[in-house]
């Protein structure tokens, strides 16, 4: 389909595009990777009268080392979040669900940023960054502040960023020592959005689960940390402890009903999908 | 006459360019696997999509659609749409009344009272689905006219939307057509040609088993890579028009637009370029192209239109949609006594070219490759505030095959045999051809036994079954599921006295051409026309094998009604099957008469000459040659030719099959079911077609891999739901789920060889095949794998939710479905018969 006509603007630094979103008013939307945005505006589901475009800015991009945790430009494309070695030795999790986001061709113009920015419940990274306990930077005229990941998702597709700020950067705590991960993405075919997605992260300490963060995908307005389960999970040595911990991973969610599934299917393969995915990253098989 | 014209100088001209001359032909182009040559060129892009072509002056045509299912008109106001910058014309229904026709064409009225309601262009009285055309928009880019759909002003007076074929049919529904007093399009009864099926099975006394299910064929939308698009350019001074259009049949769609708009046929030129994919969906007479040429009419200035995805799942034909009552009697031994189908097949609003005919040409295949006593067909078509359907890859064929292969398992299972065996039993032997079936057609050959055996052997079916049984025994999670299709198609549409017999608009002819180069090149025009399935390449090794001539050597002309002018288009499996039989014939007529010409040029009797690849000998002198090139040049110059004779090596030929062809197979799926989320992963497929004599086994197994993905999408992922207010809610992509490589299991493809005996090239088709065969035996393969939980049926697509909810539900959710009656108990339509000795499940 054809969008409505729009202005558009494509600045070369931040500096540059926090002007320009600041200029552009209310009703400016910045373009990361285009990979949610365009579709939205080719059925004329959004009119904004100017595309901010960061394509062009170099500074967004790309994943550095700053202490105990690695920085990811939020311009930095799937692709190359796949195939970065800090995030393959730090964030493991983080790489294993960017290969499941959509096909290579959406990878290979999608942004982490974008993605995150976009808050749709149903991606794949939002999870990812909750359960790692991401940290997200944002800069506008007043200047960088950072918001961890479990404020920064409000309501479906809202954030914490205000109308004048850029997504910037995301750090991500450097996970280190004994942790396994696993993300387990449940869907109907490979290039479709998760009916429920599950990251977990694990670290085991003389054979028992010793500290966990559990992010979950599509089970709610906003991604969902399944805090029940990890504190049950503490201890845990076998498998039947895990799934009995993943029993509570649907507790408190309000997850979506709507053709891809029912809310209830959702919240069982929540828990299904919880007690696999820490299983898989404790190393416990049956 | 000029030099130029000397034949000697050509050939010295030749002599001294050696890439001009050409090579010998080798030999074995029939069943070679060539790459296709027309790959080249659609992977680089250098291809003449319907939406590439730009004219001088060309302007845009935007559709606005109606966002309801069912409303009157009351209103339409282009005014402010005419005040956009940019906008050349906006036109309602009314402003085109009386020029857009008094209705587009349904070419098959499928009984003598269907009714046929008004079709036009844009709506002019009511919207009838959403989609509908309502105005259009004309101006100078895709963006202004897109922008001033939006200040087109339309009111509406909402109706009730027909959503529910059965709630459609109900006694006080509302009407999606008032004028019609009914949303009953028609009843089409088909007794069979054998014994009355009620009597049989009453006959059979205590020894009869009657199983029936009632089976849904989810609507489909059928996706080619393209969608469609058409470029209209006129020459106002002479009332002449092109049309370029994203079309299956340029043929019989220049026939319907003149017949449609008064515009004579022979003012008007339509050509298919580069089409990419149909999959039956652009084998019909659209409103978009006959709304472009009264425009492009009316303007004096070339349009265009091109459709976007979303449109395209609205306003292009959908698949299927049917709801089929199934009954099966037979002895208690399981030999089948007789079959009754009752049909419930979803129009749509409005009938398009072919949408009555599509349900009713499953009656013949109903009754399969089984032998039986009786057969009763019906079908009601049902009109809905939902898009049209049409045909969509089989049309009607996979929906007689599903429900067929689906309730011989169920029968199995009744009767405590394994499917196969009972298949066994019931199908028609190899040494009984040809055979009669009782739904009226004569099958020429076959052999279900070769197939079937080839296919257990690459299946391990022993090897699967033993798995199956730890797996059930163990209670694991993860279940195996083995299901069985032994299907076969009638291809190769068709014998144009049958299509008459049925009531078609048209016959099923194929029109070819042959015609020789002066340089011994070779030029083929075929009525078929491409649109993915790989002409160029089949059609040059045909003529190649004939003429002896290199593959290189030819070149195929088709799809465009000025240069390819004679033909009945491509759909049905029938490319191959009609028009490369055609070709074949065309070439035959060419050799004959090379003959002559080489027998008069090498001064011996036409009888002592033989040709064997691309060479005219004379018995017994084998220093007296000429080749076929030879030939065509000196035809060319026409210094030397038998007395009388014309001047050309061309030919034309038409041909109009005898029967139709019936290729069959075996598919054998195994599926494991995850029964904590229900997710279905295909373990295995294998596949044995016998699709007769193969010209191209490369082209053969892309048919077939292509075919089994949709037919595998219909089993599992793709469904076109609609709201209760008739909205199509998997309006794009995101939510209607095509499946692609990584969702697809390895195929694991072969083949028997049975030639067909009703054509000269023993060939059957391959088109439809795999799609056919596929959904049944995925789907048996689940409900196998259920069984234990009591299961016996899944609707379609069996999504993860749908089988979880079978498994672990608390009943209500099962989509257990049909009775069982033993002995002689009534057999009526009603579910559950009132009998001791019925059995609910």
């Amino acid at each position: 389909m054809i969008p409505a006509q729009f202005d558009y603007v494509a600045p070369t630094s931040i500096a540059e595009a926090i002007t320009a979103l600041g200029e552009a008013g209310e009703d400016a939307k910045i373009l990361a990777g285009g990979q949610s945005l365009i579709p939205v505006l080719r059925l004329r589901l959004a009119f904004p009268t100017v595309l901010v475009d960061l394509g062009r800015v170099d500074e967004l991009r790309g994943v550095s080392e700053d202490g105990a945790s690695i920085v990811i430009g939020a311009m930095t494309r799937h692709s190359d979040v796949l195939e970065d070695p800090l995030v393959k030795q730090y964030a493991g999790l983080l790489a294993e669900a960017t290969a499941t986001v959509a096909d290579p061709a959406v990878r290979h113009r999608g942004t982490f940023g974008g993605a995150l920015a976009h808050a749709d419940p149903a991606g794949d990274l939002a999870a990812v960054a909750l359960a790692l306990d991401a940290e997200l930077v944002a800069e506008g005229p007043g200047g960088r502040r950072t918001i961890a990941a479990k404020d920064f998702f409000l309501d479906y597709l809202e954030t914490a960023l205000s109308p004048d700020e850029i997504l910037a950067a995301v750090r991500i705590p450097k996970l280190e020592g004994s942790w396994g991960y696993r993300y387990e993405k449940f869907n109907r075919v490979a290039q479709a959005w998760a009916i429920v997605g599950v990251a977990a992260a694990v670290r085991m300490d003389g054979g028992s689960v010793a500290e966990s963060r559990i992010g979950l995908t599509n089970m709610g307005s906003v991604p969902v940390r399944a805090s029940a389960v990890e504190s049950a999970l503490s201890g845990a040595s076998d498998l039947a402890a895990v799934r009995a911990a993943a029993q509570s991973a649907a507790d408190g969610t309000n997850p979506p009903s709507d053709l891809g599934a029912k809310a209830d299917y959702r919240q069982h393969l929540a828990k299904v999908l919880t007690g696999r995915a820490v299983a898989a990253a404790a190393g416990l098989s049956s | 006459m000029t030099e130029q014209l000397d034949a000697g100088l050509v050939a010295q001209e030749i002599a001294e360019h050696p890439d001009a001359l050409s090579q010998p032909y080798a030999g074995g182009e029939l069943g070679r696997g060539r790459r296709r040559k027309e790959d080249a060129k659609l992977v680089t892009g250098q291809t003449n999509w319907t939406d590439n072509i730009t004219l001088p002056g060309l302007l845009h045509m935007a559709v606005l659609r109606s966002p309801m299912a069912h409303a009157t008109i009351v209103s339409v106001d282009v005014s402010a749409a005419l005040e956009m910058p940019g906008v050349i014309a906006a036109y309602s229904g009314a402003d085109l009344a009386d020029v857009m026709g008094a209705s587009m064409p349904c070419a098959w009225p499928v009984t003598p009272d269907m009714v046929s309601p008004v079709h036009t262009p844009l709506a002019t009285d009511a919207v009838r689905y959403v989609g509908d055309g309502v105005a259009v928009v004309i101006a100078r880019d895709r963006y202004a006219a897109a922008d001033a759909l939006e200040a087109i002003a339309v009111e509406y007076d909402q109706l009730p939307a027909v959503v529910d074929m059965e709630e459609a049919l109900a006694e006080g529904a509302p009407l999606v057509h008032e004028s019609a007093g009914t949303n009953k399009c028609f009843l089409f009864d088909f007794p069979g040609a054998g014994a009355d099926y009620a009597e049989t099975v009453a006959g059979a006394g205590d020894d009869v088993v009657v199983v029936k299910r009632r089976f849904i064929q989810q609507r489909l939308l059928p996706t080619p890579m393209e969608p469609r698009g058409v470029v209209v350019a006129p020459i106002a001074a002479a009332d002449e028009f092109t049309m370029y259009s994203t079309t299956q049949i340029p043929h019989i769609l220049r026939v319907m637009l003149a017949l449609t708009t008064g515009i004579p046929e022979h003012k008007l030129r339509v050509v298919a370029p580069d089409v990419g994919g149909g999959f039956g969906a652009k084998l019909n007479v659209y409103a978009e192209e006959i709304l472009a040429l009264v425009v492009a009419r009316k303007l004096g200035r070339p349009i265009k239109w091109t459709e976007s995805r979303s449109e395209n799942y609205q306003a292009t034909t959908h698949g299927r949609g049917q709801i089929q009552d199934i009954e099966i009697a037979a002895s208690k031994d399981g030999t089948i006594l007789g079959l009754k189908v009752e049909l419930l097949a979803d129009m749509g609003a409005y009938l398009q070219l072919i949408t009555p005919g599509v349900p009713v040409l499953g009656a013949f295949m109903f009754p399969a490759i089984y032998k039986m006593k009786a057969y009763h067909f019906t079908c009601t078509g049902v009109f809905t505030t939902k898009t049209p359907t049409d045909a969509y890859r089989g049309a009607g064929r996979p929906e007689a095959t599903f429900a067929i292969e689906r309730i011989m398992d169920e029968l199995a299972a009744e009767l405590g045999r394994d499917p196969m065996e009972l298949r066994k039993q019931n199908w028609i032997k190899h040494e009984e051809f040809p055979y009669d079936m009782i739904a009226g057609l004569t099958y020429d050959s076959g052999n279900y036994e070769a197939a079937t055996e080839k296919a257990e052997k690459m299946f391990d079916m022993a090897g699967l079954r033993a798995e199956q049984a730890r797996r059930r025994e163990s209670k694991d999670p993860v279940q195996l599921g083995i299901g069985i299709s032994t299907f076969t198609e009638m291809c190769g549409l068709a014998p144009s006295r049958v299509l008459g017999s049925l009531s078609y608009g048209a016959g099923g002819w194929e029109s070819a051409s042959i015609r020789m180069l002066p340089t011994g090149k070779v030029e083929v025009v075929s009525g078929a026309t491409p649109h993915g399935q790989g002409h160029h390449t089949a059609w040059s090794q045909i003529v190649a094998d004939s003429l002896g001539v290199p593959f290189e050597d030819v070149e195929l002309i088709a799809g465009d009604t000025q240069s390819s002018p004679k033909g009945m288009d491509t759909y049905g499996s029938r490319s191959l099957v009609v028009g490369g039989v055609a070709i074949h014939k065309a070439t035959g007529k060419v050799l004959e008469k090379a003959k002559r010409i080489a027998a008069h040029l090498l001064e011996a009797a036409e009888g002592d000459v033989e040709f064997e690849k691309g060479t005219f000998t004379v018995k017994g002198s084998p220093e007296a040659s000429l080749t076929i090139q030879q030939v065509a040049l000196a035809t060319f110059a026409a210094h030397n030719l038998p007395d009388g004779m014309e001047p050309s090596l061309d030919s034309d030929y038409v041909y109009d099959p005898e029967n139709f062809s019936y290729p069959h197979g075996t598919h054998l799926c195994a599926v494991e079911i995850d029964t904590e989320t229900g997710f279905t992963k295909i373990r295995k497929y294998v596949c044995v077609d016998d699709i007769g004599k193969i010209v191209n086994p490369v082209i053969v197994e892309g048919q077939i891999h292509g075919g089994l993905a949709q037919g595998i999408a219909q089993a599992l992922y793709e469904e076109a739901v609609y709201d209760a207010e008739g909205n199509l809610t998997t309006g794009s992509l995101v939510d209607y789920l095509v499946p692609a490589a990584p969702d697809l299991p390895h195929f694991d493809t072969g083949r028997t060889e049975t030639p067909a005996t009703s054509n000269p090239l023993g060939v059957k088709g391959v088109g439809e095949a795999g799609t056919i065969a596929s959904t049944p035996a995925v789907v048996n393969a689940v409900v196998d794998a259920l069984r234990p939980f009591g299961i016996n049926d899944i609707q379609m697509p069996a999504t993860p939710e749908r089988v979880w909810r079978a498994v672990h539900g608390d009943g209500a959710d099962r989509a257990v479905a049909g009775t069982v009656a033993y002995g002689g108990t009534s057999t009526g339509s009603t579910a559950g018969a009132a009998s001791s000795e019925s059995e609910a499940l």
